[in-house]
């Protein structure tokens, strides 16, 4: 508002303070607040009343205050920002005080808050009917200190003085915020941030209200009834405490204080009538912006006949067109001039309830939002913010003609602030800390369950219920929701290590499988389920798209970039046909995703775990075959996955007969028992994400042995028969297993506990997904080549019995196909499928030994 | 009844009578609501309140008492009104108090201002649902509740332009003629099931043809979408404004309200004047077009209702008292006179749909299951109760799922046929999603209520590809039968709202589409004519057994339902025993489908808890129906 007079230039006005020539002075649009101001070159210009409100008119005492009152930096905006008849207005005079001590201030021109006060004079109290203007006037010459704003219980004096306080005392070294960067907590956080203003020349102090309540709580109250007064109290308060010390410094205009996080903060749902002109705190996402509208604020007329000029303030939205030239008494001369008429930058947002907040079945709460100034285009539609305001209530004229209102109110919020909620995954600095906010009896309630000897039993049996049994299962998924710690190897040239752990789930189908994930789909806040029947590479990954309107293309993100951070559950996992499951290779193991599409070439974040099923390709579980045999996955993807389960009907009499009970009871159980269950679900999830948030561990000494350990012998195992059993890859897996269990008991080390989970875990894992079915004994190989080293071993037996057998014909170029295998099988003692056969023969094609061509074999 | 013509035509005047006598207080609002549910008790009061599903909207009174049986779309946001308010007369300075509940323009009179600053303003909340009629609600369910509710005029009398007239002898006649009529009237009309139509038409019509008139005439601009979850769907879309807590509601839920007409010509107003002379005021120009003509649409095409009284339906069949849930004498007396008679309904009632099944008795038999099926608990992710049928083996070319569907929709009070195909599949909407530009929830074929009978035709499906709608369509379908739960789509998230549709699936072959339980169908005779055949069951039928049919069905789904654990112990050595004998074919799977029959086998025959004769039974049909599974399954192998 400040400089930009005129629309054309009101652009720059709204992109950055740079661009603006901190004082236009030409005559030809002279910003509103020189008028006020004791700027001598615009002293001549200065109409004092034209086009003040009568308010000001009509008590000339306290005109006479204005001039007697002690020198404050608020000035030229008090017409437009405050109610008129409110005596801040003569509480704050100040600004026709000749020689203002402090050049700074006088040099830094004042912006208007059209955030403060936009509707505020629909709402005007008739003050002077009762000479209470005078009253005030008296009281505050006489007593100075005792004057509170009308309708109110703010006495601007002691309200600046008391802020004045606690921006120089102001000390929480406890209190970390993220962009904290560079301060010293153990120094006032806000005179240092002053300082930042000093050098950086934003001319914003954004104050976190929960300081401000810690320190004084009337104040704090005070801010949150009556924002309106107090905050231009606040802004006078911290403008003269900058000027004080750096009385050099060049603002764009003066500071403004922004304050964020009031207590209020609520829930949309939650706004009520009484919240109205109060400040508040709700968070939502924006659905809606609207293009810049520039307000007048201001408008300027100009006779035609005497081209004598004159200005009318915005009131209630309308201006009022003088009909008679006060120098020349013309009737409907004066004209309005767009170019001197004072504008300044709005957006309308509308702003919808998080999906979080909303209670189930019902549809989100929009509303609406005005932003101001600089505050323009700072979000963008999908954004998720934060927003403090002022929320105001406007009745609804029917028709201006006519007398009757719709008896409805327009209800929006005058934006002070935004903060962006996931403004740090932009920046991508630490995503782990999701904004969840616990209370602080939660914590303590999480913190209680932690030292629970059971914890990670109990939390096991929490997830999923109406599932039975397979707690091995469920304790690998409860690992894989709470995750390993990220561990960064980027200067070593290794780039991110992965935390997430990935599961794979196969077996019979009617397993549970598919609830398993739906269940934790529905626990997990950033959860994505798809099945691979019906998801392509594109919609798993990301694409990009041509916006139909505006012939732009936008990079539309799939299920796996949306689960950042999440898990992606991914149910028919065997369905999925090949060339998309080749883009989660990538995913599974860099946790990045690359995009080379229409001219758009990008990397995106995918720290996802995947918790995919898998259904047996012969729909029933082949025991006699090998994990990949029965699912038909390639090794290199199943090597990705920490841990496969199997999850097999068990036939056993007791396991039936305890099934049948829970199944019973599932027909018939209270609602009551389910709201417990429910209860659970909230807790569970709670839990998770205190966790993910705030646990860290970092491997202790002891653990890190007792991993070695583990190594070693795991490669033992295999060493003996000639055959490795494990790989790096597995040993990364049991670090993420150990690290997960560990913040499961809230610990910040890996302990010797954690990593005998780990252990019993994945080797459970193992014996069920890797157990060769000839032998009956655990192969890792299996999954790392997708053969068993026996198998491997037999085959290479074969393809020597042959080449002996063929060698042993003599010189025969060819042979029949047929003819070998019987001869073969004649030959050897084990049965010779045709598949081994095959096999075989392609093993002597590779060694150049012979060629198959259709139904003959030819030697080389 | 003197007072009757009062609290009907101008509920406005008694509000304001019980407002002027306890101003000072803010009680005066629960007084209104208590008063008026006083009146509404009083013998069958509820019938003589003119329903808004009947008559068309421009024959009812403005601000006269309506009721309108509904549900709800979509929620606005919350709006603040001056619930009192001050009006001022300039000249003399005379202050008059006013209140602002259930109106949508605060009054005043000539000579009067509103005084926006006094101090005696009372801001209140009030929150505006939009509300469409039951999707998919059955004809008799209109018919029956029509004649119900207007016990005075003959069905056949069309109405005459001069409602005013009319109204008032309507409400003479209400006192004159005694509810009992309602009886005659009912059986009268479901004379003929062919003919159900013939007496309802006419009056649909005319709301149609006055809706239509409506929307071509304001300034030419293209019609409103009402926003209808099925395609095809008529009667009026209706702003209900809800004073007391809404947050009980939910979207999808069916209300009946009971509130003030509002149509004032203002309301539809406000948006073309706005758009020119609101330049200057900037809380007008916030919205888009599109967002104003949603929120604020005509009045006379989108009335208003400002609800004093509403409840949540448990089911929409008139057959039934509408509370079941109340321990009044009435209902418990309905219920158990019911239940008496409850074996030879069944009984004929699995005759009737044997016929209609072509003979086949054990479909017939879990069809009833499936139509008495109903979601009545959640464990986690998983819903209890539901019981989607495929009944596969339908004759493909003889229009037999037509029919089928034709019956099922006179024995249920909501039922919607979808008939799968690409074309359908690719191209129609089944999703609903968040419009943002008009802020509303833009409706799709999945947005039912509560217990509609959703019947999928598959056979009439050909090959071909579907497209990515085509996909997601045939997804959510999926996902509705195995989860109830739909993901409505708002563009930045998603959001699920669980639903509870009974979901019958009909094809040549084993569907698509995921299902509870296949059922073949084997036909014992195949008629020429279906048509002729169908319809001559249906008409075959007294219409008074019909409607014992529909009592039947709604009621059985609201009754509880427990096992002993003496049956329990049974059940679990049963299952032990079964998995010993045959532990390939008898999995987890098959003991939850055994349990679902015998509930649903226990509540047909209206036992409330589990006998061991039923567990027996329900093996015995499942055993059946797998074995003609596994028939098939060899035929269709030796075709091959």
């Amino acid at each position: 508002m400040s400089s930009p007079a005129s629309p054309p230039s009101r652009r720059r006005g709204k992109r950055g303070r740079g661009s603006n020539p901190p004082t236009p002075q030409d005559a030809r649009s002279p910003p509103s607040q020189k008028r006020r101001t004791d700027d001598s070159t615009s002293t001549g210009d200065l109409q004092p009343m034209p086009t003040s409100p009568p308010a000001d008119a009509q008590s000339p005492g306290a005109a006479d205050a204005l001039f007697s009152s002690p020198p404050q930096f608020r000035h030229s905006a008090i017409p437009l920002d405050f109610d008129i008849s409110s005596p801040l207005t003569y509480g704050t005079p100040s600004s026709r005080v000749e020689g203002t001590p402090r050049s700074g201030v006088r040099g830094t021109p004042v912006r208007q808050r059209p955030d403060l006060g936009s509707v505020r004079k629909a709402r005007q109290v008739d003050l002077h009917s009762d000479g209470l203007a005078e009253d005030i006037v008296a009281t505050e010459q006489s007593l100075g200190q005792k004057l509170v704003i009308w309708g109110t219980d703010v006495n601007v004096a002691s309200c600046k003085e008391k802020f004045q306080r606690f921006l120089q005392r102001f000390i929480d070294p406890l209190d970390k915020e993220d962009e904290d960067i560079g301060l010293d907590l153990n120094e006032p956080r806000y005179m240092q941030r002053l300082q930042e203003i000093n050098m950086v020349g934003e001319p914003f102090l954004n104050v976190n209200c929960d300081h401000l309540r810690s320190f004084d709580e009337n104040l704090y109250r005070q801010l949150i009834c009556y924002p309106q007064e107090v905050i231009p109290t606040f802004d006078m308060a911290a403008n003269e405490i900058f000027f004080d010390r750096y009385p050099d410094s060049i603002l764009e205009h003066q500071i403004q204080v922004r304050p964020y996080n009031a207590l209020k903060t609520r829930n949309m749902r939650n706004l009520n009538p009484e919240d109205i002109d109060q400040l508040i705190t709700i968070s939502g996402m924006v659905i809606r912006s609207s293009q810049l509208i520039p307000e007048m604020q201001e408008a300027f007329f100009r006779c035609q006949v005497c081209a004598f000029t004159t200005r009318v303030e915005i009131d209630r939205g309308r201006i009022a067109e003088p009909s008679v030239c006060k120098n020349c008494n013309t009737t409907h001369s004066m004209t309005l001039i767009h170019n001197r008429s004072m504008f300044s930058d709005k957006q309308m947002i509308k702003l919808q309830e998080s999906p979080e907040d909303m209670p189930a079945g019902q549809t989100p709460h929009t509303v609406a939002l005005f932003a101001h100034n600089d505050l323009v285009d700072k979000v963008q539609p999908g954004d998720r913010v934060n927003v403090t305001g002022i929320y105001r209530a406007v009745p609804i004229r029917v028709n201006p003609r006519v007398s009757s209102v719709k008896s409805v109110y327009k209800t929006h919020i005058d934006v002070i602030h935004y903060r962006k909620t996931d403004s740090k995954r932009l920046h991508g600095v630490d995503e782990e800390t999701e904004q969840k906010r616990f209370t602080e009896e939660r914590v303590e309630m999480l913190k209680e369950l932690s030292k629970k000897a059971d914890i990670y039993e109990r939390l096991a049996l929490a997830l999923a219920p109406s599932i039975y049994e397979h707690e091995d299962i469920k304790k690998g998924i409860l690992l894989q929701l709470f995750g390993g710690s990220r561990k960064d190897f980027t200067h070593t040239g290794r780039g991110n290590f992965r935390a997430e752990i990935n599961i794979l789930l196969c077996g019979d189908p009617g397993t549970s499988k598919s609830q398993l994930l739906q269940y934790v789909y529905n626990l997990v806040p950033r959860g994505q389920y798809t099945s691979g029947k019906g998801s392509s590479a594109v919609g798993l990954t990301a694409y990009v798209m041509k916006d139909p309107e505006t012939r732009q293309l936008v990079l539309q993100t799939g299920a796996l970039v949306l689960s950042d951070n999440g898990i992606c559950c991914i149910d028919e996992f065997d369905k999925m046909n090949e060339s998309t499951r080749s883009v989660l290779h990538e995913v599974m193991e860099q946790q990045t995703l690359s995009i080379a599409k229409a001219g758009i070439i990008c990397q995106l974040n995918a720290r996802t775990s995947i918790l995919a099923a898998a259904n047996p390709i012969e729909s029933q579980w082949n025991p006699r075959k090998t994990t990949i045999e029965n699912i038909q996955l390639p090794h290199t993807l199943l090597s990705r996955f920490d841990l496969i389960f199997l999850m097999l009907d068990p036939r056993d009499e007791a396991y039936d007969r305890r099934l049948a009970r829970h199944l019973v009871s599932l027909y018939y159980q209270s609602e009551e028992k389910m709201e417990e269950e429910y209860m659970d679900m909230a807790v569970l999830r709670d839990y998770i994400a205190y966790a993910r948030s705030y646990v860290n561990p970092r491997l202790g000494e002891e653990a890190s042995q007792a991993l070695i350990e583990a190594y070693v012998d795991m490669r033992k195992i295999g060493s003996g028969r000639g055959m490795v059993s494990a790989y790096p890859r597995q040993l990364e897996s049991l670090i993420r297993l150990a690290e997960a269990h560990a913040k499961v008991r809230f610990s910040e080390k890996v302990e010797t506990v954690d990593v005998e989970e780990a252990k019993r875990l994945h080797r459970e894992a193992l014996k069920q997904s890797a157990t060769d079915p000839r032998t009956g004994i655990v192969d890792i190989s299996i999954l790392t080549t997708g053969m068993s080293a026996t198998a491997r071993k037999r085959k290479e037996e074969l393809a020597q019995a042959l080449r002996k057998l063929i060698q042993s014909k003599g010189k025969a170029p060819s042979l029949k196909y047929q003819q070998l295998l019987d001869d073969l099988r004649a030959q050897s003692d084990t049965a010779v499928t045709k598949e081994m056969f095959e096999e075989a023969l392609r093993a002597l094609a590779d060694e150049d030994f012979l060629t198959v061509t259709g139904k003959t074999v030819r030697l080389l | 009844m003197p007072c009757v013509g009062d609290w009907l035509n101008s509920p406005l005047s008694i509000v304001q009578g019980i407002f002027a006598q306890n101003v000072p207080n803010s009680d005066w609002e629960k007084k209104v609501t208590e008063y008026f549910k006083e009146k509404l008790k009083e013998n069958n009061a509820t019938n003589w309140v003119p329903s808004l599903n009947d008559v068309p909207v421009h024959y009812l009174k403005p601000n006269s008492l309506v009721k309108f049986r509904c549900m709800v779309q979509d929620m606005f946001d919350p709006e603040f009104y001056m619930g009192v308010y001050e009006t001022v007369d300039p000249n003399t300075n005379a202050r008059v108090l006013h209140f602002g509940k259930y109106r949508d323009v605060a009054e005043c009179g000539p000579q009067q201002e509103i005084d926006l600053n006094s101090s005696r303003t009372v801001t209140s909340e009030r929150q505006t649902f939009y509300c469409v009629p039951v999707p998919g609600e059955s004809a008799w369910v209109k018919e029956i509740s029509f004649f119900a509710s207007q016990a005075r005029v003959s069905p056949s009398t069309s109405y005459t332009p001069s409602r005013h007239k009319r109204s008032y002898e309507e409400d003479e006649d209400m006192d004159l003629h005694p509810s009992k009529q309602k009886e005659q009237h009912m059986g009268n009309s479901c004379c003929s099931g062919g003919d159900i139509h013939g007496c309802v038409e006419p009056k649909r019509l005319e709301t149609e043809a006055s809706a239509g008139h409506h929307v071509i005439s304001p300034n030419c601009s293209p019609p409103l979408d009402l926003n209808f979850p099925l395609p095809g769907e008529k009667g009026p879309a209706c702003l209900v404004k809800v004073y007391e807590s809404w947050e009980s509601f939910k979207v999808n839920d069916v209300l009946e309200v009971f509130g003030v007409l509002s149509v004032d010509p203002v309301l539809s107003i406000v948006n073309s004047e706005e758009r020119d002379s609101s330049t200057l005021d900037p809380v007008e120009c916030m919205d888009t077009a599109e967002e104003q003509r949603v929120h604020s649409p005509p009045a006379s095409l989108v009335p208003r209702i400002h609800v004093i009284l509403a409840q949540k339906l448990q089911h929409i069949n008139p057959l039934l008292p509408a509370c079941l849930n109340e321990e009044e004498s009435k209902t418990c007396e309905f219920v158990s006179n019911f239940m008496s008679e409850l074996s030879p309904v069944r009984a004929e009632l699995l005759g009737f749909l044997t016929h209609a099944l072509l003979g086949d008795s054990l479909a017939a038999e879990y069809l009833i299951l499936h139509l008495i099926s109903t979601v009545y608990a959640r464990r986690d992710v998983l819903p209890l109760g539901k019981f989607a049928v495929n009944l596969s083996g339908c004759p493909r070319n003889s229009a037999f799922t037509e029919h089928l569907y034709r019956l099922i929709q006179q024995l249920v009070p909501a039922s919607y046929h979808l008939r799968m195909s690409i074309e359908s599949m690719n191209h129609s909407r089944f999703i609903p999603h968040k419009d943002y530009t008009a802020n509303r929830l833009v409706s799709g074929l999945l947005q039912l209520a509560s217990n509609t009978s959703l019947v999928i035709d598959e056979t009439q499906l050909e090959q071909g590809q579907l497209d990515t709608a085509g996909v997601h369509n045939v997804t959510a379908l999926g996902n509705l039968i195995t989860w109830q739960k739909v993901d409505y789509d708002f563009n930045y998230h998603r959001m699920e709202f669980p639903c509870n549709i009974n979901v019958l699936i009909t094809s040549e072959g084993r569907s698509l589409l995921p299902s509870d339980c296949q059922v073949h169908l084997q036909p014992q005779i195949i008629p020429p004519n279906m048509e002729e055949y169908m319809s001559s069951l249906l008409t075959a039928v007294l219409p008074s057994v019909l409607n014992k049919f529909r009592i039947y069905l709604s009621l059985l789904r609201l009754l509880d339902y427990s096992i002993s654990d003496e049956v329990t112990k049974a059940v679990e050595e049963d299952f032990v025993e079964m998995r010993k004998n045959d532990p390939e074919s008898v999995t987890a799977d098959d003991l939850h489908k055994m349990l679902l029959v015998a509930r649903f086998l226990s509540l047909s025959v209206g036992q409330t808890t589990l006998s061991r004769e039923r567990w027996l039974r329900a093996k015995q049909l499942e055993a059946l129906r797998k074995a003609r599974l596994q028939q098939q399954k060899c035929v269709n192998g030796n075709e091959l």
